[in-house]
């Protein structure tokens, strides 16, 4: 780890004037940025530490929807059950060390095309709040690590409209226990949305033409035998480009059939 | 009733009170007045000239002691090699110099260039950054295969080729053995990937080197399983230190797996460097670099064939196998593919004709040496492998196929030059058997394809040598050292005792285990006996911990110095009751004269031994203090068999381990909690192996694998609850507690059952697959259904 400054604001508004200075850098659980830091691979000047933000902290609950305070972390999202896929997704990232620390805006904003709750944002159309805007989560994942984000915006928020029905379905990386491919389905009120990670070159991405059949029928049965093109598909040593393209057809089946 | 102390007890490990209440003291734990931190840069590419390296911004950076390149190193010897294998036309393995910093090439990644001494880890990490290195990359030669071909790169210049050697065992009967291929009725040929492994225990090696200009006095601290190997090596070989100004401590040790045997650079360098710097110098690996430079495991390459008769005998056996050294030869690793694997391809079989041949092959990749198991592991997993593949291929049973070819007279001489002193196969067969429900098998299996999955189940035998090893014989095979060990059992004159062994504990409850022995043979309390061990200015000069050898030999050891105290306590407790040393007998702590009902206890024989105003001073000498050293007169087999049940999701191929038994023969036991939880840990390795784990690199030499994200570890949820059993006991014939090891069975015995199991599965859903190299991960295992 190279030396840095550390500040830890109490608003939203001094966390961003923090922010300020170029080289200075959001610290939200540190379970990405930590290890980055420690293999020396970032050298912030100053890091905003997030966690002392009491606007940022905890899930309210308005009925059709709720918001997730983003320095919210992984097991109070696991334990609210609001939205029960969501929250079992959160359940199932990491291990509780990481549960405990890692936030949803930390994770939103770094947008490890590996990660669970970029499906999650994706598939249920949640709304990523920031310290200027809200952004629509259709136009807020931009590919592998690249966000809408502006350099020092920070997510302060996340909305997120209750679905009819919902489930994720991960495939973990034997090694890393990410996703290898993880979907998320979701039945919303402005149809079925599909949301897949671990999968794509791209990043997180809605899967059309599932969408598609299962707003025709909801039903495991309406995607038999369909795969998304292996083409894109992200291919290393724990799976080649067919397998991922096989296995999002796998989970996505297997998420549907959850939700009935 | 189980006994409650003594052998064949199974107190809880004492040693687990400081190791749960963060009481160990670990190497990284130790910190010495005014000591500096080293920082090794190391090579990030796999093969390159050094055309030069500039340190001098480096040396003006903040906390800067002095900084290291392999100038410094010149004339100073290189790490030794401890094993030489000959070659099947007689010549000596070729044998490469292993600087401990990079001498004009760096030959993997990881290999050290340099290293910065400085005030703080993170000062010495800044100035490493500052140091200029100008290397050309080279190609690099990863390949086995490629690096065989003519033509290739070469790792060494000065070699002839990267060949270490060609190996023939036994080269003699190659006729034959090739004779009976011809005539067989059936020939079964399985090839085969025994991958790379990382060893990875959890506490990452740590080296502290302290030096004392008053005494001339040097300390190293070090992650050992064998700190007078280290001594001796580093002390004799590397940098000329005479041995007795040389002490190596190995305090708690967090998991060896036979990567702590070896000596290796940074603890040579933090030695060199705290005269040099007249300061102590530490340093502690971070596990990106315990990936880089801590000896990998495994990585052979390999062909067998199986010959039978027309009534399913094993008549020949054939094996081809390439052996990956990596680009040096770390202390043990020609030994580990040939005298510790060829000479176990028998395993539990009387084929009487076996040859086989192993090629060592320089790479550009870290150094491949013993991993838990070490060379029988491979051996037992392509035999154990292709017999299944045979059975099925002739369509009988493969327990069946295997009992048929049992060996079942002992002592039994294998045709790979070992002789068996003692097993029962079919004892531990039917001890399996009762564990696994075999006839509930189909009703499982129905089970599971209702919910559609696909089951399997697979068996598999094993045998090992172990209690390394007579010296005289490992002599002649090549060993550069004695494989004897020593213990010395030193009784106070309150009657405790302290039992300094060579022996070394790092996860395997001597501590626990040592003691029980030596109470049950004088009838006193456990709580009254510690165990010593770790500190060569503690312990006489004994070999330390591997190849399931502590209890066996060191153990023997400990007995036989036990004896001559027990002996020198009767005489004086012959004195003491005015009897004749042969009438004096030793039960429960007390010394009674046969047939009387007069006695001393044993405290008032160790007080005046210590205290000798009543003493037979003109026969004896006071004191109670008796050192053995104990050489075994062969290694010890033990011997067992596996069994694995396995679901497969076919949809994504992932495999479950449904089940896990094990029936072992370790001769007799001393803990049997202790030997259950060694057989835990090893299965778990093994299941490590056989759905997880491998080390990868990338056609340039790069690591694929460098951290947990990518190299796969086993979990606690991929591993079941295991039915262990060890009722199954044939003593060993020549040791004197009649005891075997257990610390490799595990590992040894279990990734064979489970890909039996695996492509069991796999056949039972129509799949035309009859083999699978491990890791069987989703991927693979879905690629080979889809194929
Ligand atoms: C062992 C382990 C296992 C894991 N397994 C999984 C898994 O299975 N699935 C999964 O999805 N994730 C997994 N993760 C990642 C984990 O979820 C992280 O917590 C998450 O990716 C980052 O969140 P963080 O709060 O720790 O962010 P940090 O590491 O603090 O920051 C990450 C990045 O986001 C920025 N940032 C942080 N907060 C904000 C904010 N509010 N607004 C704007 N930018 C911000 C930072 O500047 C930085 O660039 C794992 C991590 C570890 C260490």
């Amino acid at each position: 780890m190279y030396n840095f400054d550390y500040e830890k604001p109490s608003t939203v508004a001094d966390a961003v004037a923090a922010l300020g200075d170029e080289d200075a850098q959001a610290l939200g659980g540190g379970q990405t940025l930590i290890p980055t830091l420690k293999q020396r691979l970032a050298s912030p000047t100053t890091l905003v530490s997030l966690s002392g933000i009491s606007e940022m902290q905890g899930i309210t609950d308005e009925g059709g929807s709720i918001t997730i305070g983003g320095a919210t972390v992984h097991a109070d999202v696991a334990s609210n059950g609001a939205i029960a896929a969501l929250s079992d997704l959160a359940g199932n990232i990491g291990d509780p060390a990481v549960r405990n620390r890692g936030t949803i805006g930390g994770s939103l904003a770094n947008n490890d095309p590996s990660a669970c709750y970029p499906s999650a944002a994706l598939g249920l159309g949640a709304t990523i709040v920031t310290n200027t805007r809200e952004i629509a989560a259709d136009d807020y994942f931009q590919g592998m690590f690249s966000t809408a984000l502006d350099e020092g915006e920070i997510i302060t928020a996340v909305k997120v409209p209750k679905p009819e029905a919902a489930n994720y379905q991960k495939f973990e990386q034997p090694a890393s226990r990410f996703a290898l491919v993880g979907v998320f389905v979701a039945k919303t009120s402005g149809g079925v949305r599909v949301a897949v990670t671990g999968a794509s070159e791209e990043g997180v991405f809605r899967w059309s033409e599932a969408e598609a059949a299962l707003n025709g029928n909801f039903s495991a049965d309406a995607l038999e035998g369909m795969a998304p093109d292996a083409d894109g598909m992200i291919a290393d040593l724990h799976g080649t480009s067919a397998y991922r393209a096989h296995l999002v057809g796998v989970m996505t089946r297997r998420a549907v059939a959850a939700c009935s | 009733m189980p006994k409650d102390h003594g052998i064949g007890a199974s107190p809880k490990r004492r040693e687990d009170v400081r190791f749960l209440t963060g009481e160990g003291n670990y190497t990284d734990d130790i910190n010495v007045n005014g000591q500096a931190y080293v920082h090794f840069l190391r090579s990030d590419v796999a093969h390159g000239k050094i055309n030069g390296i500039d340190t001098s911004a480096a040396a003006a950076m903040p906390g800067v002691v002095k900084i290291f390149t392999g100038a410094d190193f010149e004339g100073i010897g290189g790490l030794p090699c401890g094993w030489q294998v000959t070659d099947k036309h007689g010549e000596p393995m070729q044998e490469p110099a292993h600087p401990v910093l990079a001498q004009g090439k760096v030959r993997h990644v990881g290999d050290p260039i340099a290293a910065v001494v400085a005030e703080s880890v993170e000062q010495a990490r800044d100035a490493a950054e500052a140091i200029e290195v100008d290397i050309e990359e080279l190609p690099a030669v990863v390949d086995m295969k490629a690096a065989l071909s003519e033509g290739a790169t070469k790792v060494h210049d000065d070699l002839t080729s990267n060949l270490c050697y060609d190996w023939g065992f036994v080269e003699e009967v190659k006729p034959d053995v090739d004779a009976a291929f011809e005539t067989a009725a059936h020939v079964t040929t399985l090839e085969l990937v025994n991958q790379r492994m990382v060893a990875n225990p959890m506490e990452p090696r740590v080296a502290i080197g302290d030096y004392s200009r008053g005494t001339d006095e040097h300390t190293l601290y070090t992650t050992s399983q064998n700190p007078h190997v280290i001594r001796l090596l580093m002390g004799a070989f590397v940098l000329g230190i005479p041995e007795h100004k040389l002490r190596v401590v190995a305090p708690d040790v967090g998991g060896g797996f036979g990567t702590k045997i070896f000596h290796y650079a940074e603890e040579a360098f933090c030695t060199f460097a705290a005269k040099a710097c007249n300061r102590p110098v530490k340093w502690t690996s971070s596990r990106s670099e315990a990936f880089m430079s801590d000896a990998h495991g495994r990585d052979h390459v390999t062909k067998i064939e199986l010959a039978l008769d027309a009534d399913n005998n094993f008549i020949a056996l054939r094996t081809d196998t390439l052996a990956n050294m990596g680009a040096y030869l770390s202390t043990f690793a020609p030994s580990v593919p040939t005298w510790l694997h060829g000479t176990l391809m028998a395993g539990n079989y009387k084929t009487p004709l076996i040859h086989v041949n192993v090629r060592a092959v320089f790479t550009n990749t870290v150094p491949v040496d013993a991993y838990r198991g070490a060379g029988r592991p491979e051996a037992t997993f392509q035999l154990e492998r292709v017999v299944d593949k045979a059975a099925r291929e002739l369509g009988v049973d493969p327990i069946a196929l295997r009992r048929q070819n049992f060996i079942t007279e002992f002592p039994y001489a294998t045709p790979v030059a070992v002789e068996y002193d003692t097993g029962d196969y079919h004892g531990t067969m039917d001890a399996l058997e009762g564990l696994i429900d075999r006839d509930g098998f189909a009703a499982r299996r129905a089970e599971s394809e209702k919910n559609g999955k696909l089951r399997g189940l697979g068996v598999n035998c094993y045998i090992e040598a172990c209690g390394i090893a007579p010296s005289n014989l490992v002599g002649q095979l090549g060993a550069r050292a004695g494989l004897y060990d020593a213990a010395t059992v030193r009784v106070t004159a309150t009657g405790s005792i302290s039992v300094m062994v060579g022996a070394h504990s790092h996860g395997q409850g001597h501590e626990t285990s040592f003691p029980q022995v030596v109470a049950e043979m004088i009838g006193i309390d456990e709580s009254q006996i510690d165990i010593v061990h770790g500190d060569s200015s503690k312990i006489p000069f004994g070999m330390g911990t591997y190849g399931s050898r502590s209890i066996a030999v060191c153990g023997s050891a400990m007995v036989r110095a036990t004896e001559k105290i027990i002996a020198k306590a009767k005489k004086i407790a012959a004195h003491l009751l005015e009897a004749s040393d042969a009438d004096i007998e030793l039960k429960d702590g007390q010394f009674s004269v046969a047939g009387t009902d007069k006695s001393v206890a044993w405290g008032d024989v160790t007080l005046a031994a210590y205290v000798p105003h009543n003493y037979p001073l003109e026969d004896i000498e006071p004191g109670l203090e008796e050192t053995a050293f104990y050489d075994p007169a062969n290694f010890t087999y033990p011997s067992g068999a596996y069994a694995c049940e396995v679901e497969v999701d076919p949809e994504t191929g992932k495999v479950t381990i449904e089940s896990f038994a094990a029936a072992d023969d370790f001769g007799n036991i001393i803990n049997p909690m202790i030997v259950d939880g060694q057989v835990h840990g090893g299965i778990g390795q093994g299941i490590g192996q056989a759905l997880l784990e491998n080390c990868v690199y990338d056609e340039n030499g790069q690591l694929m694998t460098g951290s947990y994200m990518d190299y796969a570890m086993p979990r606690a949820d991929d591993v079941p609850f295991y039915a262990v059993d060890h009722s199954s006991q044939t003593p060993c014939t020549h040791n004197p507690l009649g005891v075997k090891g257990c610390g490799e069975a595990g590992a040894i015995g279990s990734p064979p059952s489970v890909i039996n199991a695996v492509v069991d599965a796999l056949q039972s859903g129509g799949h035309d697959v009859t083999h699978i190299d491990m890791p069987a991960s989703p991927s693979r295992v879905w690629a080979a259904m889809n194929k």
